[in-house]
């Protein structure tokens, strides 16, 4: 059980392609992240998937079983959204419960399942609150909880976390990951914070303009990225781009390090970095500066970690060096990742 | 200089005029509604009161006190408890059949169509209309001979030929008959007060979030079920309000049977309002009349107490 196959989903609302040509399948239990920009269509996408909005085109499955045009009710997923929707004149209790009242599940069948799911997010205590008494964390626990108390075969988030401050983001992130290795369940999670993304994803969907441009683990995403938009998306700051010609160069700031720091055993590329600014952000530094002289694309950003303490100053020239294994290319058109090189 | 006490200091903006005295320009801002309240309801209520306690006619309304013999003389008149029941019963049933149809109205107007705006337009329309004109206009059509409604039906050979469905005749005779009278009043009641009800449901269903109703969806829910758990609800603190606003509206409501029946056929559709101005004013008995008019007092005070109490109770997602 558990498994997500679209092949071809587009959706248009009016002219504009929402979702464009998408094919997905998802493994068994895994916790695949959709990111992207706002508008890049992954919330559309995880809708369909719901059955909450219908595709333009293209099919889908649930567990080898057709679900293009079933309604939500018959699909077996749940779905928590961004703003939790607890249903506001009922009780915690009566809104964990909701789902299994509504597939006629007997009272005390549901009293069990009920508990059950309370004590799973720690929240038996609130089951007689109605959602406006409680804080934002606890509504959190109270849709999680509402979800899941079904056992579905597919879970969807969306955006879950956007309305907790940032303290909490964080224990909520490590919760939300040990519950899903716990019980397993196929979890699409719908996200434009690439930290979310990167810590949650068994594998991240890169989004952008309706249309996926990379499936990979975090680490794939963040070292080889597909193309340039997946390289300046994921990561902070992003990718440096340097302007070649027919190629842009990319590396990531924390591989452009001063020269003597740099080790390459296939070899390093030098470069003389002209700084223009410094920023100091305690664990780490950003310096900011151009290297080369002719090319307009030559602005990049250096990422120091603090333990370098070498000092630097806007306005002087430094030879810096990426090393040959952390320089990737792509072309100047297209966009894309050229295979040279890429991981074997 | 900083040594110095404050006080000692120039005051700032010690020029300060009327303008920025708020408590005095919130007084004089709201004296003009409180004019209006003491003239237009608290002279007239202790008026009442002072009439129904006394024996002061059109022709001799000077308010001497005769303690409650009024309310006596007007319980013991069996048209003056046909009139009580009648005004109950008219408001009830109309304001039954306005919560439904307006709910039914105003999820219809929730999605979208072409024109949709021309139709909230034309079902608003009737609420603009003066209600003496509105009534008129349906006095029309219940006219003994000359019914659109009739002519409608004798078309279809519903009414006037031999065998028909209802009846031979030429006509229905929509205000002569005790029981079509009711019912054409109920209708105008009903015709009257919608679209204010309708207004009201649209925004209170406007105010479901989407979200809401699309969890219910992914939840299991059917249609039925999502309308019976969660839009009913949370709703109905909102249709509660249209409920209690048409039970005002129509309960003291005076246009309607006074344009359409007069009370008639022999005072059978007779209610508190038309019966206080028949009695009082018509008939020149003013402290009957005020008696008459005070059994009003009672239910109107309950019904504002709950809308107060509703409008407050109203769940805030």
């Amino acid at each position: 059980m558990g498994c997500v196959e679209i092949r071809g989903i587009s959706k248009l609302f009016g002219n504009t392609r929402a979702v464009d040509h998408v094919d997905l399948a998802t493994n068994e239990g895994e916790f695949l992240v959709l990111l992207g920009p706002s508008g890049c269509g992954k919330t559309t996408l995880l809708r369909m998937i719901a059955g909450i909005e219908e595709p333009t085109e293209g099919e889908m499955a649930i567990d080898g079983r057709v679900v293009t045009n079933l309604p939500p009710r018959m699909r077996n997923i749940a779905m928590v959204f961004q703003s939790y929707a607890l249903y506001p004149h009922m009780t915690v209790y009566k809104n964990i419960a909701f789902p299994l009242h509504s597939r006629g599940m007997g009272k005390e069948a549901v009293r069990k399942k009920v508990e059950w799911a309370a004590a799973m997010f720690k929240i038996g205590r609130l089951l007689d609150r109605k959602p406006r008494e409680l804080s934002g964390g606890e509504r959190q626990r109270v849709a999680l909880a509402r979800a899941m108390v079904r056992e579905p075969s597919v879970f969807l988030l969306d955006e879950p976390l956007s309305n907790l401050d940032a303290l909490l983001r964080t224990s909520a992130r490590e919760e939300l990951r040990q519950f899903q290795r716990r019980v397993g369940v196929t979890t699409i999670y719908v996200t434009h914070d690439q930290v979310e993304a990167m810590g949650l994803g068994d594998r991240i969907v890169v989004m952008s303009q309706g249309k996926i441009r990379q499936i990979g683990t975090p680490m794939e995403i963040y070292l080889w990225p597909a193309d340039t938009f997946v390289a300046t998306f994921v990561g902070s700051p992003p990718m440096n781009l340097l302007d070649q010609g027919e190629t842009l160069l990319g590396f990531r700031p924390e591989t452009f390090l001063p020269a003597d720091a740099v080790e390459g055993s296939e070899g390093v590329v030098t470069y003389p970095f002209e700084v223009t600014y410094l920023e100091y952000l305690g664990a780490e530094r950003l310096v900011y500066g151009n290297v080369g002289e002719k090319s307009h694309a030559r602005h990049v950003v250096s990422r120091l970690p603090g333990s370098l303490t070498l000092p630097l100053e806007a306005g002087k020239s430094y030879p810096f060096a990426v090393a040959l294994r952390d320089l990737r290319r792509f072309d100047k058109k297209s966009g894309l990742h050229r295979k040279e090189g890429g991981p074997s | 200089m900083s040594g110095q006490p404050i006080s000692n200091r120039p005051a700032y903006g010690a020029g300060e005029g009327f303008r920025d005295r708020e408590s005095a320009l919130a007084k004089l801002m709201i004296a003009p509604a409180i004019l209006y309240i003491v003239a237009m309801i608290g002279v007239p209520f202790v008026l009442a009161i002072l009439y129904s306690l006394s024996d002061a006619t059109t022709g001799d309304p000077y308010i001497r006190i005769v303690g409650l013999r009024n309310f006596a003389a007007a319980f013991a008149d069996p048209v003056f408890r046909l009139s009580l029941w009648n005004t109950v019963f008219f408001t009830l049933v109309s304001q039954c059949f306005v919560v439904l149809l307006s709910r039914l109205l105003a999820t219809a107007l929730l999605k979208k169509f072409r024109w949709k705006g021309l139709v909230r337009f034309l079902i608003m329309l009737p609420w603009t209309a003066p209600i003496s004109l509105g009534t008129i206009g349906w006095l029309w059509m219940f006219d003994s001979i000359f019914s659109p409604i009739d002519w409608v039906l004798r078309y279809v050979g519903l009414l006037g030929t031999p065998g028909a469905l209802l009846g031979a005749g030429t006509n229905l005779y929509y205000l002569g008959i005790p029981g079509l009278a009711i019912s054409s009043v109920i209708l105008v009641d009903i015709w009257r007060i919608l679209p204010l009800a309708t207004v009201i449901q649209l925004a209170g269903l406007s105010s479901i979030p989407k979200d809401l109703l699309e969890a219910a969806e992914v939840d299991g829910a059917t249609p039925w079920h999502r309308t019976l758990k969660i839009t009913i609800p949370l709703t109905l603190p909102i249709t509660s309000i249209a409920f209690l606003f048409g039970v005002v509206f129509t309960f003291t409501d005076l246009v309607v049977v006074y344009v359409l029946t007069r009370g008639g056929p022999v005072n059978t559709t007779q209610v508190l309002s038309t019966w206080t101005f028949f009695r009082g004013i018509e008939g020149g008995n003013l402290a009957e009349g005020a008696a008459i008019s005070l059994f009003m007092f009672p239910v109107l005070a309950a019904v504002a107490i709950l809308i107060l109490r509703t409008a407050r109770r109203t769940e805030v997602v």
